[in-house]
């Protein structure tokens, strides 16, 4: 599923975390295309709290990357006019919930300018949100708004599982000429692979097949890819055959592979971290369910986040789906 | 208990006079009153007034439509002219405006056709013109967003090294807003060539600047930023051009944004749906009607000399041809496509949109065939 961009040179396999794949991503986009610029709170200097502007400022300077004043919405609103003038700006909104003040400026207006100028102007923006938990993070800095975002119309959402694809996407992201939602896990920040850069995986898109299976098709994306992945080994043990999807975009959601293993399998759970309450796997089954009512051999389960804030770093084990959850759950489907 | 909030603020300091160049009567003000600001020259001014007059005549034409049921909304710019015209007349073509959707006026005077400024008014698509053509952006309604637009679009430019300068309108309510406040300090931080306009209309809807803010002017707030901050008498489009052109200026020449408040008056009401005799005295507005914009310069024009017979002759005829234009458009039906729906979402295609797309069209082919029968 790995392949090499066409035309470009390939560089020595290397281990890469997800940080640094993604780091490669802007650094590759910059030099390619000058009109990428990066910004936000510590993307200069520092390298992003999680380092993966690091270099970045260094390499290309003020004029293409630099420190934003600490707000959000001034993060985002900036780059729209930035957009409207011919640039292709990539900015950090440093974790989930700081993204909140910039609510207003993305679905007012990122989401909808293009549509708004009957396609007379687009904003080829790519908004990073580190989001999701499993990190010890104190409060605010753990939430998951994908839900947010995907019930947006005129947003493109995708989050990447790995360092292959956190590479790969990026790149497509910033090259699309469609506003992007990039969904950063912050748990996977530190993953690795050994990759040799530049790597094309399938498009931003799609979902892939993560692991083959029979039996249950478990529905992941972000931090709970590694989850369901794991799941799927204890579930082998157990005799039980789990195909693993990585959904890797949000919005649009790839209809065709899914339900695919859906009818394969007949049976599917989603598993996400955030709140299950009107969250994205209720989408994601009733969607299902209205295409594929008579494949499915029981109801499409959801093992999510509780339907509360998102629990201090003592209390997170207790909040975030398990493979033993995720097992426990599919077990009291009927079976027969 | 209940507090009250008036022991607890702290005293309002009076505000200073405006700058002006142009007073009340029509007479031009003192030299040594004026800031160092000059007077234009009475061709600009006759080129201002005319413009002027001729948004009066759509503002009121406009309004009239909309009284008639003719158009679903029109937020009247009346009284509003000066700092409406002034931001326009300063900007050269490659520079950009970013309107609210009270701004109506400044598009017209910057060539956008009566049919295309009312598209969305007459609740047609919002895109009634070429924003790249103009140099306008899309009329913002949500308060002060746009101006965080403006920064990031004088920013590109200044990067690019353009001479592009981003004018962006602003009213007193949006000052309240935080994304107004961000767009001051970006552009301050940032030193972008960006000049903040605000019409201090003196309503929000229907709170009134006192409960807007505790400051003396908006124009104070630019020291807290730190920028230039003018405080200008919106009624008098000498003054308005003066300091508006100044600031420009200054934003080309690579020294950061300016902010400049427009003192003026809304003497119609903030839209057709709302009803100001609720929360305003006849009395003030018969107060701001007297301080006419149009009726100052008219007199210091005449007063100079420089306003002609033939000139108003040709001025009136201009502005009811805008107005002729503007109820001829209205009688043309808007043609809509209900499938371009879903043509402008994205610039990559989507497959959902596609099947809800390929279902609608299904639901017209069914209506049309019944229709049909």
């Amino acid at each position: 599923m790995t392949t090499l961009i066409p035309g470009m040179a390939t560089r020595t396999p290397e281990t890469l975390t997800m940080a640094s794949a993604l780091n490669a991503a802007i650094r590759d986009a910059m030099v390619e295309d000058p009109t990428v610029v990066l910004f936000g709170e510590d993307v200069g200097p520092l390298g992003g709290v999680f380092r993966v502007t690091d270099g970045l400022y260094a390499e290309f300077g003020e004029t293409r990357v630099s420190d934003s004043p600490l707000a959000e919405s001034g993060i985002v609103g900036t780059a729209i006019g930035m957009a409207m003038y011919g640039m292709r700006p990539v900015v950090e909104m440093q974790f989930d919930a700081f993204s909140y003040p910039a609510f207003q400026q993305i679905v007012s207006h990122v989401a909808k300018m293009r549509n708004r100028t009957r396609g007379k102007i687009q904003l080829p923006i790519v908004i990073r949100i580190p989001y999701a938990g499993d990190i010890g993070g104190v409060e605010h800095h753990s939430d998951s708004s994908e839900a947010y975002w995907t019930s947006t119309p005129g947003l493109t959402v995708v989050s990447p599982s790995n360092p292959a694809d956190a590479y790969s996407m990026l790149r497509e992201a910033i090259a699309s000429d469609d506003p992007v939602i990039f969904m950063e896990p912050k748990s996977r920040y530190w993953s690795k692979a050994e990759l040799s850069l530049p790597v094309q995986t399938a498009p931003m898109t799609s979902a892939v097949v993560a692991r083959d299976g029979t039996d249950v098709t478990l529905l992941a994306y972000g931090p709970t890819v590694k989850t369901a992945l794991a799941t799927a080994v204890l579930g082998a043990a157990e005799g039980l055959s789990i195909e693993v999807i990585d959904l890797r975009s949000l919005s649009p959601f790839d209809d065709a592979t899914v339900s695919a293993s859906l009818r394969k399998t007949g049976r599917v759970a989603v598993v996400h971290e955030a709140a299950q309450f009107g969250g994205y796997g209720a989408e994601v089954a009733a969607r299902l369910t209205e295409r594929n009512f008579f494949y499915l051999a029981a109801p499409i389960l959801r093992i999510t986040g509780f339907d509360i804030p998102y629990p201090s770093p003592k209390l997170e084990e207790y909040f975030l789906p398990t493979p033993d959850r995720i097992l426990a759950a599919i077990s009291r489907w009927e079976w027969n | 208990m209940s507090l009250n909030v008036e022991s607890t603020r702290i005293p309002t300091v009076l505000a200073p006079p405006p700058l002006r160049l142009i007073d009340d009567a029509g007479h031009a003000v003192d030299d040594s009153q004026t800031g160092g600001f000059e007077l234009p020259s009475h061709e600009t001014l006759l080129s201002l007034y005319r413009q002027m007059v001729i948004a009066r005549r759509f503002d009121v034409q406009v309004t009239a439509l909309t009284r008639q049921g003719r158009l679903a909304t029109y937020p009247s710019a009346l009284g509003q002219e000066a700092c409406e015209i002034a931001a326009v007349a300063c900007l050269d073509g490659g520079d950009w405006l970013f309107p609210t959707y009270r701004d109506s006026i400044a598009l017209l005077t910057r060539g956008v056709k009566p049919e295309n400024i009312l598209a969305s008014f007459r609740g047609d698509w919002h895109s009634g013109y070429d924003y790249h053509e103009h140099r306008i952006a899309p009329q913002a309604t949500p308060l002060a967003t746009q101006a965080l637009h403006a920064v990031g679009l004088a920013t590109a430019a200044k990067l690019k090294r353009d001479s592009t300068v981003a004018l962006t309108l602003l009213g007193d309510g949006a000052t309240s807003e935080g994304d107004a406040h961000e767009a001051f300090n970006f552009a301050a931080v940032w030193q972008a060539p960006v000049v903040f306009l605000v019409q201090n209309n003196q309503f929000a809807i229907s709170v009134p600047l006192d409960k807007q803010m505790a400051c003396r002017t908006i124009a104070d707030k630019a020291i807290g930023y730190g920028m230039p901050g003018y405080f200008v008498d919106g009624n008098d489009v000498a003054a308005m051009f003066a300091v508006t052109s100044a600031a420009v200026d200054h934003a080309r020449s690579g020294k950061g944004p300016t902010l400049i408040e427009g003192l003026t008056y809304r003497i119609e009401a903030h839209t057709n749906s709302d009803d100001p005799s609720r929360y305003r005295n006849a009395a003030d507005v018969d107060v701001w009607r007297g301080r006419d914009p149009i009726e100052r310069l008219e007199k210091f024009l005449v007063s100079e000399g420089a306003l002609s017979e033939a000139d108003r002759a040709s001025i009136t005829e201009e502005a009811e041809d805008v107005a002729a234009a503007t109820r001829a458009c209205m009688t043309v039906k808007a043609v809509v496509d209900p499938l371009e729906l879903f043509d402008h979402v994205y610039a990559n295609p989507r497959p959902a949109l596609a099947e809800q797309r390929a279902a609608l069209a299904e639901e017209l082919a069914d209506d049309e065939m019944s229709a049909e029968r």
